[in-house]
């Protein structure tokens, strides 16, 4: 079965600000998602999820490796990028700033069919969009403003705008990071609805280990522009092999391990360690003097999701 | 609520642990290895009166706050009660919208002033709602202190964290520069911020570290209480595992009572041994933390805590909980004000048609804890 999205060693580095070495946000990253699959992508702030999925919806053009839709490599010209986003579309994190506030939701909503030229019976697309994101009866959200929205009601419209186009896949990154505790849970059931009644794939990026248990089948953790470990929630977040997942999990507020505090320096993309990239803050280095670690650099994990999980790292196996 | 008589002696900490008691973060020092200030000495340093024996340290009495913009009211918090004894903890969880952080900031009127301000705030037997301006100040920071969320917008950018620590000592006690400077250096390292950056600008250092700074700074004066409003919102989960040990352990050494306010349930759980819960304005249900999180007896507590999934729950695997409806709009609320039923009426699973026209209060739902909900007088759901 094709991937509906792929990445192949992504890179994608930012050119150096001044006196700085340049940023190598990702740094080979191999990624599949397959028909009807929610894949997690997740890790803390400066890893480079969000680059990630800017890459993958061509809103970043990759300095190495390749983005795949459909199995048809991406290309960059104007007209083979809107090509493309009918079928990937984007969700973003705060609807407040995704939406404009001089635009109703009708229009809000129909932007992407009219920029593609899908404007025959587009009431009746919009319509069946907002539905879908449910926002019933459609008739009555359609003429509202942003500010007469709640915060899930936005997002639900943000949603909306990406269902219009009919698209095979969606990345949405950290789409419910903005919202309240109560308001999150009906955005991801959203989700799961819309994976279960129209087949939609999903790249869900987030800092929210719990969001993936809730929603995703496989969930990639991200440290400092590579993938360091990948495979089905249940392996990832039950069995978790690499020491920064067991540090991620560990420091739940609910997980009966006790916490694994990292220290050092935040990682930097502009100054990536040698050898394995995690090692400078790595307890399982600490306490088994490993210099493997120090020296030898790990191979890139495959984006195969078939095999069992894989971890990036010296020690465990 | 009856106020949870604990005096515990600093010098033997973990001697004196309730049932209820928070779980200790493993790996955290619990103060053996380091000096405690005493809250008597702390309190004796503090120009905040003694309090009696058998008072406690914050009396909050039928609170109210109402943002008033022409002739626009909002209710934002609508009659909140509660007490906190020294070296206690009280988590206060609730969404955007709920009063939990415009309640934190009245207590020591940090509100603009278009926010009236009613009932009583007695801290050590001192109603701060009526003290004048002069005694509010000399209570803030000295006796009470903030940590405000956000961190960059609290710090003034300008001016080093250096001198920013040294402004309230230099302000509240007789001390010199030098012996204000030698505190922050002190504080720095206390919080894991090494004092040779008492030079550094705010934009020098990470968010975590800032979150560390405004910790720091909220001690400098050895206060009796902190309020915490949302101290590690904007952190990624590594670093605010980081803050949350490092708040824990300080409290745990000093005997420092905090209000730590949240949106996020599972980190007050496990930080804080009470716990209210807020919802349009009013506690819908406060007890032991343990108690609220494994036994709820208010439906909004139930759905809040379902909201945060545990990993390896077998119940929310492909299945995200959350909660129809969305809370109160500003307007609503001020309807809700004048009527009768329960707030959270519209969005409740459970409820029944006495709901919307029964005035609902807090009720004893069990020991050390209250509901706002008429199933508890029904003793239903036990």
């Amino acid at each position: 079965m094709k991937p509906v999205l792929e990445v192949r060693d992504l890179m994608v580095t930012y050119p150096p600000r001044r006196g700085a070495a340049p940023a190598r946000a990702v740094d080979g990253v191999n990624l599949q998602v397959r028909q009807g699959e929610i894949v997690a992508l997740v890790g803390e702030s400066g890893c480079g999820k969000s680059t990630l999925a800017r890459a993958l919806v061509g809103l970043v053009k990759p300095t190495g490796g390749q983005v795949l839709g459909g199995g048809e490599p991406l290309g960059y010209s104007a007209a083979a990028l809107k090509a493309y986003r009918r079928h990937t579309q984007l969700v973003l994190q705060d609807p407040g700033g995704a939406l404009n506030p001089r635009q109703n939701v009708f229009d809000a909503v129909a932007e992407g069919p009219r920029l593609h030229g899908l404007t025959d019976r587009l009431g009746e697309r919009v319509h069946a969009a907002l539905a879908r994101a449910g926002l019933r009866p459609p008739e009555e959200f359609a003429g509202r403003f942003p500010h007469e929205m709640s915060g899930g009601q936005q997002q639900r419209v943000v949603i909306a705008g990406a269902l219009a186009l009919e698209p095979s896949v969606i990345v949405a990154d950290e789409p419910v990071a903005s919202l309240d505790a109560s308001v999150r849970g009906e955005i991801l059931k959203l989700i799961l609805e819309l994976r279960d009644s129209l087949g939609l794939s999903a790249l869900v990026v987030s800092h929210d280990l719990g969001l993936a248990w809730n929603i995703a089948d496989r969930v990639a953790v991200m440290y400092l522009g590579r993938i360091v470990e990948t495979g089905t929630v249940e392996e990832v977040l039950l069995r978790p092999k690499h020491p920064y997942t067991r540090a991620l999990l560990s420091v739940l507020p609910d997980s009966d391990e006790r916490p694994v505090l990292l220290t050092g320096e935040p990682p930097d993309p502009a100054a990536v360690p040698g050898g394995c990239r995690f090692h400078p803050r790595c307890p399982l280095r600490a306490a088994e003097q490993d210099t493997l670690c120090d020296s030898r650099d790990l191979p890139v994990l495959t984006g195969d999701p078939s095999g069992s999980s894989l971890a990036a790292c010296h020690l465990v196996h | 609520m009856t106020a949870r008589d604990r005096t515990r002696a600093p010098e033997t900490p973990g001697s004196t642990r309730g049932p209820d008691r928070v779980p200790e973060t493993p790996g955290a020092a619990s103060g053996q290895d380091r000096t405690p200030e005493t809250p008597g000495e702390a309190s004796g340093q503090a120009p905040a009166p003694q309090g009696r024996p058998g008072t406690p340290m914050l009396d909050v009495r039928d609170l109210r706050v109402t943002y008033r913009n022409g002739e626009r009211a909002v209710p934002a918090v609508r009659g909140v009660s509660f007490t906190l004894d020294r070296g206690q903890t009280l988590g206060v969880a609730g969404e955007s919208g709920s009063g939990k952080s415009t309640m934190a900031l009245s207590l020591l009127r940090l509100l603009a002033p278009s926010a009236e301000v009613s009932g009583e705030v007695l801290f050590e037997g001192e109603d701060l709602l009526t003290a004048r301006w002069a005694r509010l100040r000399a209570v803030r920071w000295s006796a009470a202190s903030v940590v405000f969320q956000g961190a960059m917008s609290a710090l003034n950018p300008v001016r080093t964290i250096g001198e920013q620590i040294c402004e309230p000592i230099l302000l509240h006690e007789k001390v010199g520069q030098r012996e204000a400077r030698r505190r922050a250096a002190e504080l720095l390292d206390s919080v894991g911020v090494p004092s040779r950056r008492a030079g550094s600008y705010p934009h020098e250092f990470s968010g975590g570290q800032r979150q560390r700074i405004m910790i720091a700074m909220s001690l400098a004066c050895r206060p009796d209480l902190i309020i915490a409003d949302e101290p590690t919102t904007a952190l990624d989960v590594m670093v605010q595992a980081q803050v949350l040990e490092l708040l824990g352990e300080l409290v745990r050494e000093s005997g420092i009572g905090v209000i730590m306010i949240s949106h996020d349930l599972s980190v007050l759980s496990h930080m804080c041994e009470r716990l209210a819960v807020m919802y349009a304005g009013r506690i819908a249900e406060i007890g032991p933390s343990r108690q609220l999180i494994a036994e709820p007896r208010h439906p909004y507590t139930r759905a809040l805590g379902r909201a945060f999934p545990t990993i390896g729950d077998p119940a929310s695997r492909l299945a995200p909980a959350g909660l129809p409806g969305d809370p109160p709009t500003p307007s609503e609320l001020a309807r809700l004000s004048e009527g009768r039923g329960c707030a959270f009426e519209p969005r409740c699973s459970e409820a029944v048609a006495a709901c919307r026209t029964e005035t609902v209060e807090l009720w004893p739902s069990g020991p050390r804890r209250e509901a706002a909900c008429l199933r508890v007088l029904e003793g239903s759901g036990t």
